[in-house]
């Protein structure tokens, strides 16, 4: 039965194109980290959903007579806080399920914000060649020559401390990769007969460039834009280590990390679990992008 | 996963108490760099630690380790009976240092004093405008106290002041009024930076490198008139992480440090190679309401959250133990602390009662801003807030925390935009005035460092009787009037004042705890 | 190439300009007041508030200021630093050694390790040493390295005690700076044990700031190879008979190292963020931490001045990354 379905299945490929999305998966599947980094990356989002109901305490609880205690396989630790306490008394299982939350709403918000902004801007610059695209793309210049994290610093500055503040600043340090990479898929794609041919037949210019050349660019876009989600987890945990992301009490990873460095030598599982819940997370995210590159990249397919 | 020294560092540890043959070096992991080495430019302890407190002497200063006043560069001074005239007697035979740029041809006399405090206050003076501003002199209102300063003789300086002020003797022990050479300065008249950056004084230490960020190496002042100190070198090495500080004291890469975390206090009793001292420090950490605003304006609320706070928690939580809890505003180490004063207890129950006889028994919807930085009196003050938004929960007030940077949240405050706010204070020169008189006094109140806003008649006249007159009898009871006066009144929860801790190492011989939470290394030796 | 050259350049010019506007645009739209931070708890009063204003020239109409500052950037004056009164000139060009000796560090690193991992996974593609080798640099590119810093400091400095936690040399050494790197000033001293030190106290924060960007080469330096391998002329060349390693050393790396290049080039900009989480991690008294600090103490002219010189440094090393590039690859050379 499974034999025959998969012989099948192979016949019709044969034969027909399979569906794009169907032939993307089967690129996919075949990478094995890729797979496992979709199914952590599910589970995140799982985790984030309901994470209401899956942590065992409220986040911001303080138990004030549990400050710091260990995980449950040290030699204090109880199953009551199966990671342990943090220096108020919360659970620090609780907080890091949470986070999880703040680290998919980092990724999803910088992902959109940029993207949105860096395309309308690198298909504007593609589009009206001439002095609108000298300054865009000056200005990406000088955006670039500033090291993104400097940057993002500085405008965490100027508009205050906190986690919107600190995404925003994040999608800026994005857009200059995002507008170069539109503004280059888009003149080549200009370029192309059908474009041309669209244009003849007298489409206007905003159906041109959203419906006819855009989806045609979109394939770097992806994979720049899975590479920007994990990226941006890892800044913001890094805005937030600084003192400039989300301000506590929030359970974000990074500012968990932030408040817990003073209890580096005296209690390392403060300091160690939101870390390896930044570092696990961000690996899937790449290991997923990864697969997500080769798959849509027909060089590779080989 | 504790952490253990490794025998191979101690070895170096060892090396390095050993240094050049024979010569003592102490180490000082400090916690940032100086803004510079001339004290009346700056404001900051770590320029203080790196300067006044290591190179240069004051007419008068406090005793190593307390509040108490002691002649330096004047062996002796008298008061007028009207309070206003100052008369000093400088001390002979006192010797600045000899540097690579300068070599002092005469002894300290009276022309250096009137350069150190001319430059300050007189705008023409050629080398006030050089580095800019003298903010701590300003601030201290000397430019207002101060009539004039006069030469009487090559020993003998006479202050006259335009008003009495009990505490001008204890202003002149402070940083700024650090005495730097008036012959230096004529030498260095062409550059006159260089009269900064490559400082003279009298201390009992000179500067020898200053590695930006980095080190300071000073060595012992051989003239020093109170006798040369004991060790030969003093080192700063500046390490502003907590941690890594511990670290190195541990691994004997620093003899003492500054400001350990709270965290590691009881690793670092139970270390058989430090000794952790601590003293009660001269600060306090508070919550003010804007009593200009409802409904703090109404006492009973105010006494309401007072019983609301369980301070306790946050003694344990925030301070991790390195805390007491506070009761009045001035810590008990200054003279005239009021120990008769009775605080709140903590009853969520009685303030529901009183909440509600107040006109709230739902509570009511308020902020609390916390410090984005770590003070000396509160090592985390969004920990404290929420801490106290807990509490405050727990009879109806809804409360939420409000963050600024810095500079923005001392302005705000000071404008009186929150509702309550955590700040808190650190003594300045020992004197109760300094605490009572700037902090709550009516004409801090608007727009000042009265956070509470609160004027209070009676409680104002008793701190401004209190400076006209140098009785200390007189004045330490009024001092402890105001103290109930201002319980009742109850304008802050006073929440706590943190204790100071030092770990020095075993080998490190009678370093004292200073008050103002300076790190002086005179006197101090290695075994 | 003059002409490849000179329109770089020319590109520059704008974009220099560009960098000082932003930068000072930014300065001023932070909120905050360094007066107001150098006082602290005990506030001044508003007269003398106005009066420290216009001694910093703040109360001056803002395109006045930012004449004043373009001139002075011109002439190479950058101002003074408001809480240290130096010039900003003077402050960066004492630490700026400390970072850029590190950043050289941390590259080679990541290149001498990198490079040759790349290669040697591409050639043995599928093998377990080419999926090790993946796997490590992909957890490495996904590394929070502010964490990865303080695990490294509790395992080597608190736990083994192999390595000094901060600093850059160890105090005992002291010797007057000749060229401000730390390796060469040891060396030169000639004390014994100066530069055993002075190494040992780079170690970690090298590896700390070098792990992404050895990530990232190992992979671009795999897939670049792994293109270059499948290209007729390495196909030509093998079935030639030339001996692998000619294959590998001489054809297919040569071509391969050209994105690998243009990937160091991005990686400098990189490493100067990353200089800001390790320094402050490690206390290593460089840029990052300073300018970090300068910005909490809203230091305009530090913050202001320290920007545009680590922007320049990163336009130069751009321009000459490009230049290299134009070097080995001649297509970009002549492409209009």
């Amino acid at each position: 039965m499974n034999e025959t379905a998969q012989s099948m299945s192979g016949l019709e490929s044969a034969q027909a194109p399979p569906h794009p999305l169907r032939e993307f998966w089967n690129y996919f599947r075949l990478n094995r980290g890729a797979v496992a980094g979709l199914t952590f990356v599910a589970l995140v989002v799982f985790v984030a959903l309901f994470a209401d109901i899956i942590a065992p305490h409220d986040p911001h609880e303080q138990y004030r007579d549990h400050f710091l205690e260990p995980p449950v396989w040290e030699e204090s630790g109880t199953w009551e806080f199966p990671l342990g306490t943090d220096a108020v008394g919360r659970d620090i299982l609780t907080r890091i399920l949470h986070g999880s939350r703040y680290s998919l709403v980092i990724g999803f918000i910088v992902v959109t914000l940029s993207l949105t902004v860096g395309i309308a801007l690198g298909l504007l610059a593609a589009f009206f060649r001439g002095s609108f695209e000298a300054l865009v793309m000056r200005a990406m210049d000088i955006m670039l020559s500033m090291p993104s994290l400097l940057l993002a610093v500085v405008i965490v500055a100027i508009l205050g401390p906190g986690l919107f503040n600190a995404m925003l600043a994040i999608s800026v340090t994005y857009l200059p990769h995002l507008v170069r990479l539109t503004r280059a898929a888009a003149i080549t794609e200009l370029s192309k007969d059908y474009v041309v041919a669209s244009k003849v037949s007298g489409a206007r210019m905003p159906r041109l460039m959203v419906i006819t050349v855009l989806p045609n660019c979109m394939a770097p876009l992806i994979v720049q834009a899975t590479l920007s989600f994990s990226n941006a987890i890892l800044d913001a945990a890094a805005l937030g280590f600084l003192g400039l992301g989300a301000q506590p009490p929030t359970p974000e990873w990074g500012t968990m990390l932030a408040e817990a460095r003073e209890f580096v030598l005296r209690a390392w599982w403060v300091v160690t679990f939101p870390g390896v819940a930044i570092l696990l997370t961000v690996l899937a995210l790449n290991l997923f992008g990864d697969g997500l590159r080769d798959a849509l990249d027909p060089k590779l397919k080989r | 996963m504790r952490p253990r020294v490794h025998a191979l560092v101690l070895t170096s540890a060892l090396a390095l108490t050993a240094g050049h043959v024979g010569a003592k070096t102490l180490v000082y992991c400090s916690e940032g760099s100086p803004e510079g080495f001339t004290p009346a430019l700056y404001t900051a302890g770590t320029t203080f630690d790196a300067s006044s407190r290591q190179m240069f002497n004051r007419l008068v200063e406090f005793e190593r380790g307390s509040t108490k006043i002691v002649p330096a560069l004047a062996a002796s001074w008298s008061v007028s009976d009207d309070g206003l005239t100052y008369t000093f007697n400088l001390r002979k035979g006192v010797k600045f240092h000899t540097t690579k740029n300068f070599t002092p041809s005469r002894d300290f006399n009276a022309d250096d004093v009137l350069f150190s405090f001319n430059r300050q206050r007189d705008e023409s003076h050629p080398y006030h405008k050089v580095g800019g501003q003298y903010e701590y002199f300003v601030a201290m209102d000397m430019t207002n106290l101060i009539k004039d300063i006069e030469k009487v003789d090559n020993n003998t300086v006479r202050f006259h002041l335009n008003q009495p002020e009990a505490p001008f003797i204890a202003n002149l022990a402070m940083d700024f009024a650090s005495i730097h050479s008036a012959e230096y300065a004529d030498k260095t008249s062409g550059t006159m930076e260089a009269f900064d950056q490559n400082p003279v004084g009298t201390g009992p230490f000179q500067l020898v490198a200053y590695q930006k960020d980095a080190v300071i190496r000073y060595k012992a002042h051989p003239d020093y008139w109170a006798g040369k100190a004991p060790i030969d070198n003093l080192v700063f090495a500046i390490t502003p992480d907590n941690s890594v500080r511990y670290q190195k004291l541990k691994a004997g890469e620093c003899h003492v440090m500054p400001y350990p975390n709270p965290a590691d206090l009881d690793a670092m009793r139970q270390d058989q190679a430090i000794n952790l001292l601590e003293q009660e420090g001269l600060n306090v950490g508070y919550l003010a309401f804007n009593t200009e605003k409802k409904p703090f304006d109404d006492r009973r609320v105010r006494q309401a959250l007072n019983m609301a706070v369980n301070k306790d928690a946050i003694i344990d939580a925030v301070f991790q133990g390195a805390g007491k809890k506070a009761k009045n505003p001035i810590p008990p180490t200054i003279w005239s602390y009021n120990d008769d004063v009775v605080d709140y207890t903590y009853n969520p129950d009685e303030a529901k009662k009183l909440l509600a006889e107040a006109g709230y028994p739902n509570g009511f919807e308020t902020d609390i801003w916390a410090m984005p930085v770590q003070r000396p009196y509160n090592p985390n003050a969004r920990r404290m807030a929420e801490l106290l938004q807990a509490d405050f929960a727990k009879v109806g007030v809804t409360a939420k925390i409000v963050s600024f940077e810095w500079g923005e949240y001392l302005k705000r405050s000071k404008q009186g935009e929150h509702q309550t706010v955590l700040l808190g204070w650190t003594g300045d020169n020992g004197d109760p005035d300094n605490f009572l008189y700037v902090l709550l006094g009516c004409e801090a109140a608007k727009d000042s460092a009265n956070r509470a806003r609160w004027c209070d008649k009676e409680f104002d006249q008793l701190l401004r009787d209190a400076k006209q007159t140098s009785d200390v009898a007189q004045r330490t009871a009024l001092y402890k009037q105001a103290q109930m006066v201002f319980k009742s009144e109850a304008p802050w929860v006073t929440i706590a004042h943190s204790v100071v801790f030092k770990p020095v190492r075993k080998e490190v011989v009678d370093f004292r705890i200073d008050p103002f939470g300076g790190h002086m290394f005179y006197g101090v030796d290695l075994k | 190439m003059l002409r490849f050259i000179l329109t770089r350049l020319s590109i520059l010019i704008p974009t220099f300009i560009g960098v000082t506007l932003l930068t000072f645009a930014m300065i001023r739209l932070i909120p905050g007041d360094p007066i107001e931070l150098l006082v602290g708890e005990r506030g001044l009063d508003p007269a003398r508030h106005a009066k420290l204003r216009a001694e910093m020239g703040l109360d001056r109409p803002v395109l006045e200021q930012y004449w004043h500052y373009l001139t002075g950037v011109l002439q190479g004056d950058l101002g003074k630093s408001i809480v240290t009164k130096q010039p900003v000139v003077d402050e960066f060009f004492t630490l700026f050694p400390a970072t850029v000796e590190l950043s050289i560090c941390a590259m080679l690193f990541a290149v001498a390790l990198g490079i040759p991992a790349g290669i040697l996974a591409a050639v043995r593609r599928g093998s377990v040493f080419d999926h090790s080798v993946m796997g490590a640099a992909l957890t490495g590119y996904s590394m929070p390295i502010f964490w990865w810093g303080l695990l490294l400091i509790i395992l080597f400095s608190g736990i083994l005690g192999w390595t000094p936690v901060s600093g850059r040399i160890s105090l005992l050494y002291f010797f007057e700076p000749v060229t401000g790197f730390m390796l060469i000033d040891s060396w030169l001293s000639g004390e014994s044990g100066a530069f055993k030190s002075a190494v040992r106290h780079l170690i970690l924060p090298t590896v700390v700031l070098g792990t992404i960007p050895l990530a990232v080469i190992a992979r671009q330096t795999r897939s670049a190879m792994l293109e270059v391998l499948h290209e007729d002329y390495v196909r030509t060349a093998r079935a030639k008979g030339l001996a692998p390693w000619r294959v590998i050393g001489f054809h297919a790396l040569r071509n391969a190292l050209i994105p690998v290049i243009t990937v160091i080039g991005l990686q400098v900009g990189v490493l100067f963020g990353g200089a800001v989480l390790t320094e402050t991690i490690f206390s290593w008294p460089g840029i990052g931490k300073w300018i970090i600090d300068s910005i909490h103490r809203r230091d305009y002219p530090s913050v202001q001045g320290g920007i545009l010189l680590i922007a320049t440094t990163v336009i130069i090393i751009n321009l000459l990354v490009d230049l290299v590039y134009g070097l080995i690859n001649p297509r970009i050379r002549h492409r209009r």
